[in-house]
């Protein structure tokens, strides 16, 4: 069968009205929580995790994948009206957005960001479609060594390769990596760092992880700033409607965000953040109004936000065709599906094909469903940037609680809550960035199996790691991602890294 | 982060080493436990002990790294914090944690939902820990009926919920 039948069939599961109404549901949340400030893409699928645990796998996962895409959406309209990014990879879009809502013209850049994020989460979402066959087709030939270096890459490009400091994102990454050792190990079924402590012999949590580090250790560092008073939310003036000359500004952006957003999220090589990024560049450089940019120019909206939806849908490349999370993101993603029991890889598409391809139908259907709950009912999200911060996180934090609490009620699960909250606050602080964390938590033991495994085949011997040109390949260019940009700041050219620079997405 | 202490600039940065500190205990501790493991490295050569006591030796040389940059670069200053919305956070997770199965989760959720209020400026605790109670309820309403999540019950979830 080609994809095209696939994508049929899978619209024949997403097309259910259950499944719409799973659908619905799930972008709504994701947009609603995407929205308030302070809340990224990673802490909404957190937060919204227990949400899921009561119903079946393919209706949870598509409200899941809902979630994240209305989440994305979410964080534009924050940016743009309130100069709070939402997600770091808005934080591009709020140099120009905000400027177009202090100028009133804050309608036409939520609708640029809003109708870009939709071409290209629709493009981005065909794109894997068409993508993901042929990757699994690839991913069979792979072997245990070149996952391993598949996962040192990812593991350089999520700490080392971007942010102002190699040695702090490093310094994160290990954290993560030393608590994902506490537990059983996968392959021995030894029991390590557990301590006599029961609790402790399932491991660490990602989501107790990552919703502590992001809303715990969020809540503490804003409190602790003290009362600096909330920022001053722009009223959206006259109509959300773009003119002619918005329209033939904003398509070649889209275009041109989405060709840069997609391989960047498809490759481990960094998150939406770099992506929107990059496009900002790309559009500041071919602008014809170059003298608008930094006063409000509807190209630096349109473009990024084309390219960190675009990079979304990307980074759900490797997640579901080799079961590689790359972002922070991702990696609460794979733990939605371990929780169902389902280990996405090559092996899924063969056995769930309808769960598959139901959810990447269920994509493009809620990206229509988002076009239409973020434009004409924009006023309504708007409203929720109103609501007084203590109420706001009071409810984050109950909601923190909530999903832990879901999880495994017990004081040991709680006191980790605390703990990495703390940590998350203090990493904060002093400028440690929290992604490396998450995924070194969730992708450490798998490389740990992975390397062992490599070895058990090759009878101990170390040069099988390299002994296949991809495996060689891959391994050399998370050692170039290592050391070349030390030797950039070391040289001065720091200031491009530290942009680029982003703690979740 | 704004509002460096240009006072702070220069001195050695104390934080790098408090940092360095940490990740040389937490460093230790791996190796320990992972020598603790007895050897099992079959076929691969490497077990399950060798992992931990590789992490271990690499937060060592971070640590190492980071007394080096501490003693090269300075500090660079945090903006001055604010200790009491921290302890009021701390204090209602702390809270919650020990009431939540005495009590059950509404009760013990609302005085984590008014300690964050506190924290971020809300005082008034005879509106804040109501409401905070009511909104718990409610979730727990949605979540435990609804949703099938098994949250701890209390005497104010049996009373409305049954159970």
């Amino acid at each position: 069968m080609t994809t095209f039948d696939f994508l049929l069939q899978g619209f024949a599961t997403a097309l259910h009205p259950m499944i719409l109404l799973y659908a619905l549901i799930g972008v709504t949340l994701g947009t609603a929580v995407g929205v308030l400030p302070g809340i990224g893409p990673a802490l909404t699928v957190a937060l919204l995790l227990p949400v899921t645990y009561g119903l079946d796998p393919a209706g949870s996962l598509i409200m899941f994948a809902g979630i994240y895409y209305g989440g994305m959406y979410g964080g534009s309209t924050t940016s743009i009206l309130l100069n709070t990014p939402g997600e770091s990879a808005s934080i591009v879009t709020a140099l120009e957005g905000n400027k177009m809502a202090r100028a009133g013209r804050g309608g036409p850049a939520l609708a640029t960001a809003a109708i870009g994020s939709f071409v290209a989460g629709l493009l981005a979402t065909l794109a894997l479609a068409f993508l993901a066959p042929h990757i699994v087709k690839l991913a069979l030939v792979f072997g245990p060594r070149e996952y391993f270096a598949l996962m040192m890459l990812a593991f350089v490009t999520v700490s080392a390769a971007f942010g102002d400091s190699t040695m702090k994102g490093l310094t994160s990454l290990f954290v993560g990596l030393a608590l994902a050792v506490v537990g059983i190990d996968g392959l021995t079924g030894q029991a390590r760092l557990s301590f006599g402590v029961p609790q402790l012999l399932d491991g660490i949590e990602v989501t107790t992880l990552a919703v502590a580090m992001f809303a715990v250790g969020e809540a503490l560092f804003v409190a602790a700033q003290g009362a600096a008073g909330q920022e001053k939310v722009h009223a959206i003036k006259g109509s959300v409607a773009m003119t002619r000359a918005d329209w033939s500004r904003s398509w070649k952006p889209w275009l041109r965000g989405t060709a840069i957003g997609f391989p960047i999220g498809a490759m481990p090589a960094g998150g939406a953040d770099i992506a929107s990024f990059l496009s900002y560049g790309t559009e500041k450089r071919m602008t014809k109004y170059p003298e608008e940019f930094g006063h409000g120019a509807i190209e630096g909206v349109a473009g990024p936000e084309a390219a960190n939806n675009a990079a979304a849908a990307g980074t759900l490349v490797p997640l579901l065709t080799l079961g590689l999370p790359t972002t922070a993101t991702a990696a609460i993603m794979l733990a939605g599906f371990q929780q169902f029991g389902l280990q996405p890889g090559p092996l899924l598409f063969a056995t769930s094909p309808q769960l598959v391809w139901g959810l990447i139908a269920s994509l493009l259907i809620a990206n229509v469903m988002l076009l239409v709950l973020n434009l004409p009912l924009i006023r309504l999200w708007v409203k929720l940037l109103m609501i007084p911060r203590p109420w706001l996180y009071a409810g984050i934090l109950l909601f923190a609680t909530l999903g832990t609490i879901g999880l495994n009620p017990s004081p040991v699960e709680l006191s980790m809550l605390l703990l990495f909250g703390v940590m998350g606050y203090l990493m904060r602080l002093f400028g440690y960035p929290i992604a490396p964390v998450v995924v070194g938590l969730i992708l450490g033991p798998m490389a740990e199996q992975q390397l062992r495994r490599a070895l058990s085949i090759a009878q101990g011997d170390w040069t099988t790691l390299v002994s296949t040109p991809l495996a060689a390949g891959l391994l050399i260019v998370a050692f170039l991602a290592l050391v070349v940009p030390p030797v950039m700041r070391w040289r001065g050219k720091g200031a491009v890294l530290a942009q680029i620079a982003g703690d979740e997405d | 982060m704004s509002g460096y202490d240009p006072a702070t600039g220069r001195r050695p940065d104390r934080a790098a080493f408090i940092i360095a500190a940490l990740l040389a205990g937490m460093g230790a501790l791996l190796i320990w436990q992972g020598h603790a493991i007895p050897e099992k490295g079959g076929y691969a050569g490497i077990g399950s002990g060798d992992a931990p006591v590789f992490i271990g030796i690499c937060l060592w040389l971070l640590a190492m790294g980071h007394v080096w940059k501490g003693l090269r670069h300075g500090g660079v200053g945090v903006p001055r914090q604010q200790p009491v919305p921290v302890l009021f956070i701390t204090g209602g997770l702390a809270i919650q944690l020990i009431l939540l199965h005495p009590l059950g989760f509404s009760i013990a959720s609302g005085i984590l939902f008014a300690c964050t209020a506190g924290a971020f400026g809300k005082r008034n605790f005879a509106i804040s820990l109501p409401v905070g109670i009511v909104f718990a309820l409610a979730v727990y309403g949605v979540f435990d009926k609804l949703l099938k999540l098994n949250l701890p019950a209390g005497l104010p979830e049996n009373l409305i919920f049954g159970g």
